[in-house]
């Protein structure tokens, strides 16, 4: 099983412990991944709320480079997957808007056929690996582990992207992937609202309170930490958690994990290569309550 | 079908006001709507369940409540469509208003803020000897706007105003955006300066998060967030760039353009206005602080992708405004 990595930028930037985490269950899963050649940003919604045709064209320049790599693509960030699900179907439905972004790629001789279908290592792990295959390879499972999952509003919004009328089971993919791993899911209001990160430099009183509301909302309801498959959700969940819980007067106190990390730790991945100790909350009474010493 | 409704109630007359659940069991045909389920109750087992309905045909805007904890119109959701395995929908009130009783919600603040973006046309200058012109394209690019119900749908689900009462929210701005696109509001060129600046302010445009809840519940394809979107776009081009907001867009799209990836170091000091707003500066510092020590800082020297002319040229290309030498690449201080 081999793909066309779109790692995005955060996973190498501010959040640099999930590249190599996401590398190293993807090579126990026996997911080959080929990274997309000098690939670009994909512009996370920011850029697009500008100039759309700029933001789309880069997209269509990692897509073309996929094509020719003759692989579908991965990603490791909901942001990611959103902008690129949007992008893509602006440009599917309208071949005029496609040949418009065809001649700017045409000066470095690519052309994007139209043919991608962008998806996230959350979906792949349910629709192509196959949660059989997953538990498989589960050594620690996570019993008694009260976990909440948090997406990240674009691998959920809006839906029409996302092709979830016909991937409806794409809607609970993470509870489901929780369980498998033998978690026990906290299901809590927030875990589909926004994270408060795309309005971090804007308006920090209202991205703090989002950050504080999820977090103190799952912890009340028991969890011993939260998952996200979104780098950008993390970068402010946990990030920025000790500054939201001051704001909320209240402290929280909750780990929060990516994706591929609560995958390793129950694969028996050390928290250490997982990169854990990287986190700003401390993710050690986590690790000593799953038994996996660093 | 027998289905089970499980609703939300709320009695502020109880001795002790207070919401809880209550659960009816209900027989309906196979093509019914969730209003029909809930009139049906009202009618048959509980005289006192309140709500709010007129039409019955996704026209008045009176039903938008909450179906399995997103927001619809009650009279356009097929009840088959929304049951879970036990044959279950759960309904509760719109969200973000205060409820009066049961389904029914508080809608002052939502007018209060359609009235605060002074929904009429406002034309400046000398009137014409006839009327105002328009042609049809401008015209029925804006019939998607003027589609809105005032149901409030997206204001149940907005996120932003589920911590911050104060933003003018989806509905509101999806309004002004009927008047900021409309040819006849605003200056000769159709230009509304004066609402855009309002707009550009705290509460208004660069507060939303972009999480597209109120595209998904608005039961009318008006795609507010994509209207909030494009009013971002009409005050930067009108000039209006002199905050945090706007300052961010272009930053970002400078990193990218320049390097093919977004430099994470650079761009929120420069969407603070740079190293030179101390106060928001130092407000960054403790964050940055422990993100050294846990050794997870963005690179300090942020590198180019491989064959980066190829980017940069479609930057010149299709951002010509913003293309320009790079300033202050990968240092805050260079
Ligand atoms: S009853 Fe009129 S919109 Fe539902």
């Amino acid at each position: 099983m081999k793909y066309a990595f779109f790692p995005g930028c955060v996973s190498q930037g501010a959040a640099p412990e999930l590249y190599p985490a996401a590398r190293l269950i993807c090579q126990r899963l026996g997911i080959e991944l080929e990274e997309i050649p000098a690939w670009t940003c994909t512009g996370a919604g920011v850029m697009q709320e500008k100039n759309q045709l700029f933001g789309d064209t880069l997209n269509a320049r990692n897509f073309a480079k996929a094509e020719r790599m003759g692989l579908p693509i991965l990603t490791i960030c909901s942001t990611c997957q959103g902008v690129m699900s949007q992008a893509n179907l602006r440009m599917k439905r309208d071949p005029e808007y496609l040949a418009q972004i065809n001649s700017y790629l045409a000066e470095e001789g690519l052309e994007y056929k139209g043919t991608a279908e962008p998806k996230h290592l959350l979906w792949i792990l349910i629709e192509d690996v196959g949660l059989d295959k997953v538990l498989e390879l589960v050594t620690r499972p996570l019993a008694g582990i009260r976990m909440a999952p948090f997406y990240g509003c674009y691998i959920v919004r809006p839906t029409e992207a996302l092709d979830i009328e016909e991937h409806p089971e794409r809607q609970t993919s993470l509870e489901t992937l929780i369980e498998t791993l033998g978690a026990t899911v906290v299901d809590f209001a927030g875990k589909t609202r926004c994270c408060g990160f795309p309005i971090l430099t804007i308006n920090e009183k209202n991205s703090m309170a989002m950050v504080g509301k999820h977090t103190s909302e799952a912890k009340d309801l028991g969890a011993d930490a939260m998952v996200t498959p979104c780098p950008l959700c993390h970068l402010n969940l946990d990030g920025y958690q000790p500054k939201a819980s001051a704001q909320l007067r209240r402290k929280v106190d909750l780990p929060i994990l990516h994706l591929p990390q609560l995958i390793g730790l129950a694969m028996g991945i050390s928290p250490q290569e997982l990169g854990l100790q990287k986190h700003i909350m401390n993710t050690q009474p986590l690790a000593m309550k799953l038994g996996a010493a660093r | 079908m027998d289905v089970t409704v499980k609703i939300k109630r709320f009695d502020p007359e109880a001795d002790h006001p207070e919401s809880y659940w209550q659960e009816y069991a209900v027989a309906l045909p196979d093509n019914a709507t969730v209003l029909d389920a809930l009139i049906k109750i009202r009618e048959e087992q509980d005289g006192t369940l309140t709500l709010r309905c007129s039409c019955r045909s996704a026209i008045c805007g009176s039903c938008a409540m909450r179906i399995n904890g997103h927001a619809a119109l009650a009279c356009k959701t097929a009840l088959s469509r929304v049951l879970d395995g036990d044959n279950a929908v759960v309904v509760e009130p719109a969200g973000v208003m205060p409820v009066v009783k049961d389904l029914t919600v508080n809608f002052d603040p939502f007018w209060d803020k359609i009235r605060a973006v002074e929904p009429y046309l406002q034309p400046q200058g000398a009137e014409p000897a006839g009327e105002y012109i328009a042609s049809n394209e401008s015209m029925l690019h804006l019939s998607g706007v003027t589609a809105c119900i005032m149901c409030g749908a997206c204001v149940s689900d907005c996120t932003v105003l589920e911590v911050d009462p104060t933003f003018l929210g989806p509905a509101a701005l999806a309004k002004a955006y009927r008047f900021t696109a409309d040819p006849r509001d605003g200056n000769r060129e159709g230009v509304s300066r004066e609402r855009l600046h309002q707009l550009s302010e705290p509460t208004g445009i660069w507060d939303c998060t972009r999480c597209n809840e109120c595209v998904e519940a608005c039961p009318k394809g008006v795609a507010p967030m994509d209207r909030i979107m494009a009013l971002r776009e009409q005050a930067v081009n009108a000039g209006f760039t002199r905050n945090n907001g706007a300052r961010h867009t272009s930053a970002f799209t400078e990193s990218v353009g320049h390097s093919g990836r977004l430099d994470e170091l650079m761009l929120p000091i420069k969407s603070v206005g740079g190293i030179t707003n101390v106060g928001a500066m130092l407000s960054y510092a403790p964050v940055g602080w422990r993100a050294l020590t846990h050794g997870k800082m963005p690179p300090l020297r942020h590198k180019n992708v491989e064959n980066v002319e190829n980017v940069r040229r479609l930057f010149r290309k299709l951002e010509p405004d913003l293309y320009g030498p790079e300033i202050g690449k990968s240092s805050p201080f260079g």
